[in-house]
């Protein structure tokens, strides 16, 4: 009975890292957007910002990827 | 895989299993594993499109040719363009890092397959190689005042300690977010791919949802592999240029 509770809210765990990854996708979501938005008014200097873009994305995913990660160790290392 | 008897049973995380080639259960230091075998694929691959591609040299160049030229001429203009002209003198190491990256992304994908970068120990090394190099590369270029980098002389005097502490954590941080962004979108993507493909086993006559998102998922996961490897190297060309340029 003891290990059921503590596997029980060791899952409950791994269930609420996974809101870690909803931010990430609003972050990547918003960058995304806004390089859009920017790109739209001003598509000439759209072509040079794409790396720029990217480093943000990943950025911003790195913390969701840290989420995930943490995840992982619940359910397999903890 | 799902066993249809007594529930659905799927393992997604069976196919990292690390696995001599040779018999044995024992993995040692210089153990032959499925992870030898798929580096040393990667590494045939790379040579094949850059050497044996490009061999002939001809002025108007062959498809293969034509891939090597473009994927050169891609990163070379990349570490121009984010680190500066200076770190042109890295471009060897940043190819190698990208076709690397990039060619065990994809041959992962191959069904059957064995991702090499999903594991946080491989892409660990790659992310501490360019950790290290990026750090001392800053101290022999300049010096003491590498630590400037730290010391940001834009901000008011009372919060720059605060600030250094900052930038001495985010600084230590990199090779770890830098490697497991790379393992950790790996092995989510072929985890979930093999979730769904679970599904498609235990599902009977409605198979064909979850072959028809798994077809979805992998083209995404085509998309993400050369993402990612295009990723790690434009950020190593970002570390990159902090080492050379460390003032804000």
């Amino acid at each position: 009975m003891e290990g059921d509770l503590a596997n029980m809210g060791k899952y409950i765990g791994v269930g609420l890292t996974a809101i870690g990854m909803g931010g990430a996708a609003i972050g990547v979501g918003n960058i995304a957007g806004n390089f859009l938005a920017g790109a739209l008014r001003n598509p000439s200097a759209a072509a040079g910002q794409t790396a720029m873009l990217f480093i943000g994305i990943a950025f911003a995913e790195a913390l969701g990827i840290f989420s995930f990660l943490v995840a992982l160790l619940l359910m397999f290392a903890v | 895989m799902a066993e249809a008897n007594g529930g659905l049973v799927i393992r997604p995380m069976d196919q990292f299993e690390v696995r001599p080639l040779f018999g044995g259960d024992m993995v040692g230091l210089f153990t032959i594993t499925n992870v030898t075998l798929w580096m040393a694929l990667t590494v045939v691959a790379v040579s094949l499109l850059m050497v044996v591609g490009s061999r002939g040299r001809a002025l108007v160049p062959t498809r293969s040719q034509s891939m090597a030229e473009l994927t050169y001429s891609f990163i070379y203009k990349m570490v121009e363009d984010v680190a500066g002209r200076d770190a042109v003198r890295f471009f060897p190491y940043i190819i190698t890092l990208f076709l690397f990256v990039l060619f065990a992304n994809l041959l992962g994908l191959i069904p059957f397959a064995f991702t090499t970068t999903s594991h946080i120990a491989v892409t660990a090394v790659l992310a501490l190689a360019v950790f290290i190099t990026v750090t001392i590369t800053g101290f022999v270029v300049n010096g003491a005042a590498f630590l400037k980098l730290f010391w940001v002389d834009s901000a008011p005097l009372a919060l720059r300690p605060v600030l250094a502490l900052i930038e001495l954590v985010s600084y230590f941080v990199r090779p770890v977010s830098h490697s497991i962004r790379l393992a950790g979108a790996m092995m989510a993507g072929h985890a979930v791919a093999k979730v769904f493909a679970g599904f498609a086993g235990a599902l009977g006559v409605a198979f064909v949802i979850p072959v028809l998102a798994v077809t979805a998922l992998y083209a995404l996961e085509l998309l993400v592999a050369v993402i990612q490897a295009y990723v790690f190297t434009i950020l190593t060309c970002v570390y990159l240029k902090d080492a050379l340029h460390p003032s804000h």
